[in-house]
C-alpha cells in the first residue's frame, strides 16, 4: 500500500510539472499527439450558444453522465453559460490532454472553429443555449481515434436540461438577451439529474410568465459539429 | 435438352453482375399530419450539394421550400449528370405512406441527397445533404430531419403563397387547417438552412394565430426514415 502510495505521489508531482511547464496541454508537443479542428455550426432559430468548452479525454474522464447529477462546472455552463470552472476542473485531471474553449459566443448559423491537440482520443464539448434556463448542447465523449489524417467526421448534438434549474422561462431567471435575468445560481435547485431537454414552450403557446417567444424554441439536431484530424 | 439447360445457365452468369450493380432508396413519412410535396431524390459526386446547413439556401432550393418547385433543383442535377427520381411519389407523399427509386451503382455518383417540402409549412422541407451510399451489399435505415431554409417568415397563415418571397402557406393537403389567423411572425432570426423549430399551430380554426392545428400539425424529428438496399 506504501509503495502505491508512492507511486501515486511521483505520478502527481509528474503531472504538476507538466502542468507548470505546459499550461492546459498536459502532454507537451509528444510524438503520439494528434491535432483536430473541431467546427460547432448553431443550427436553431434564435438560440445564441455561449463559448464552447471543449475537452481532449481518455476514458477515465466523464463530464456528463445522462441520469446522473450535473457537476458544479457543468451547472454554470448550463445556467450562465461560464465554462470556466468545468474547464478548471478538467485540466486538473491526468485524463485530460487538452482543453479550449471558443473566443465568443456563437450566434444562429455562425460556428466557429477551435484546435485540440493531444494524446486523448475522446472528445467532449458542451455550450449553453442562452436563452433558456439550464439547457445546452452537448457532444458526450465521442471517439477520435478512427479518424484517418486529414479526414473529416460530422455528428448532429442534441440539447440536455442540465436539471439544476426549472424551466420557468422566466424574464428573472433566463441570461441571454431575449431576457437578461440571473445566471448561475447554486441554491436554486431542481430535480438534480441530466437529461434530454423537453423544449421551450415559449408564451406564444400559453405558458405564462414566460419571456421566451414561439422564436426560441428548438428541435434536434440544434448543432453540427465538424471534426477533421489535422495531424 | 442438355443444351438449353447450358444456355440458360450461361444467360444466369452474364445478368448477374448487371442486376446486382444497383441501390434502392424507400423514404417513409413519419410526420402525423404533414405532407410532402413531390419528392426529389438524386445520387451525384461528393461535392455536390442541394442545401447545407448553415449556409444560406440557394434560389431553387427556395423555390422546392416555399412551394414544392423541384424544376431548379432538377436542373443543377442534370447539369452534372446525377442520376435523378424526379416524383417518385407521384404526387403528394401522405402520412405514414412510402416511395422508392432505384439507382445505378458504381461510377461518379456515390452520394445521395432527398428533398420535399414540408406541406403546410411556410419553408419547411425533409432533407438529406449529400449521404455517402454504403459500399458493402446489404440494408441500412437512417432517420432525416425536418429542415428550414430561412428564406420566409413562419407565419403559419395558409393563403395560396407557394410562390418564393410570397409570404404564406399555399395548402393543407391534409384538410385539417383553419382560416382567420392573424400570423405567428414576420420575421426568422436564422436566415440561414437550420433545423426547423417545428410549427407552433392554435386549437382556434376560425382564427387565433396560427391557420394551423396545434394537435394535427406537430412534430419532432425524425420526419422520415430511409431504408437504403445496396444489391
Amino acid at each position: 500500500m506504501k509503495k502505491h502510495t508512492g507511486l501515486i505521489m511521483t505520478a502527481l508531482l509528474l503531472s504538476t510539472l507538466f502542468l507548470q511547464g505546459c499550461g492546459e496541454d498536459h502532454n507537451g508537443a509528444g510524438a503520439s499527439n494528434r491535432s483536430y479542428e473541431v467546427t460547432v455550426v448553431n443550427l436553431t432559430n434564435n438560440q445564441p450558444f455561449s463559448p464552447v468548452a471543449t475537452v481532449m479525454h481518455s476514458a477515465a474522464y466523464q463530464i456528463i453522465t445522462l441520469g446522473g447529477t450535473a457537476s458544479i462546472g457543468l451547472e454554470r455552463l448550463a445556467e450562465s453559460g461560464d465554462n470556466s470552472v468545468l474547464i478548471s476542473d478538467a485540466n486538473a485531471l491526468p485524463a485530460v490532454s487538452h482543453t479550449a474553449s471558443g473566443t465568443g459566443v456563437i450566434p444562429p448559423a455562425a460556428q466557429e472553429t477551435v484546435t485540440l491537440t493531444g494524446s486523448g482520443t475522446l472528445l467532449t464539448l458542451a455550450s449553453m443555449l442562452v436563452n433558456s434556463n439550464d439547457a445546452f448542447i452537448a457532444v458526450n465523449a465521442i471517439e477520435l481515434g478512427n479518424l484517418a489524417k486529414n479526414e473529416t467526421m460530422t455528428v448532429s448534438a442534441r440539447a440536455y436540461d442540465a436539471g439544476t434549474e426549472g424551466n420557468s422561462e422566466a424574464a428573472s431567471d433566463v441570461p441571454g438577451p431575449a431576457a437578461g435575468g440571473e445566471g448561475f445560481n447554486s441554491a436554486r435547485n431542481n430535480r438534480n439529474f441530466v437529461t434530454v431537454h423537453p423544449g421551450i414552450i415559449s408564451m406564444d403557446d400559453g405558458l405564462a410568465g414566460s419571456a421566451l417567444d414561439e422564436s426560441h424554441r428548438f428541435d434536434n439536431p440544434v448543432a453540427k459539429i465538424i471534426i477533421k484530424r489535422i495531424s | 435438352m442438355k443444351k438449353i439447360i447450358t444456355s440458360v445457365f450461361a444467360a444466369l452468369l452474364f445478368a448477374t453482375p448487371v442486376m446486382a450493380q444497383n441501390v434502392s432508396v424507400e423514404i417513409t413519412n413519419l410526420t402525423n399530419g404533414i405532407y410532402y410535396t413531390p419528392l426529389l431524390m438524386a445520387t451525384h459526386p461528393e461535392s455536390t450539394h442541394l442545401f447545407q446547413s448553415g449556409t444560406t439556401a440557394s434560389a431553387n432550393l427556395q423555390a422546392m421550400a416555399e412551394g414544392g418547385d423541384t424544376t431548379g433543383l432538377i436542373s443543377d442535377l442534370a447539369a452534372i449528370s446525377a442520376d435523378i427520381s424526379d416524383n417518385p411519389a407521384g404526387g403528394l407523399l401522405a402520412p405514414g405512406m412510402s416511395a422508392s427509386a432505384t439507382f445505378p451503382k458504381g461510377g461518379k455518383n456515390t452520394h445521395l441527397s432527398i428533398v420535399a417540402m414540408l406541406l403546410p409549412t411556410n419553408d419547411g422541407f425533409v432533407g438529406l445533404d449529400a449521404l455517402k451510399i454504403p459500399n458493402a451489399k446489404g440494408v441500412y435505415t437512417y432517420f432525416l430531419n425536418g429542415y428550414d431554409a430561412g428564406t420566409e417568415a413562419n407565419n403559419e397563415v395558409i393563403n395560396g403563397g407557394g410562390a418564393p418571397g410570397t409570404l404564406g402557406i399555399p395548402a393543407d393537403p391534409g384538410g385539417n387547417s383553419g382560416t382567420g389567423g392573424t400570423g405567428i411572425t414576420t420575421s426568422e432570426n436564422n436566415m440561414t438552412v437550420h433545423i426547423h423549430r417545428g410549427v407552433l399551430g392554435d386549437n382556434d380554426l376560425n382564427g387565433g394565430a396560427s391557420d394551423l392545428s396545434s394537435t394535427v400539425h406537430r412534430w419532432l424529428n425524425p420526419v422520415a426514415k430511409m431504408v437504403i438496399t445496396v444489391n
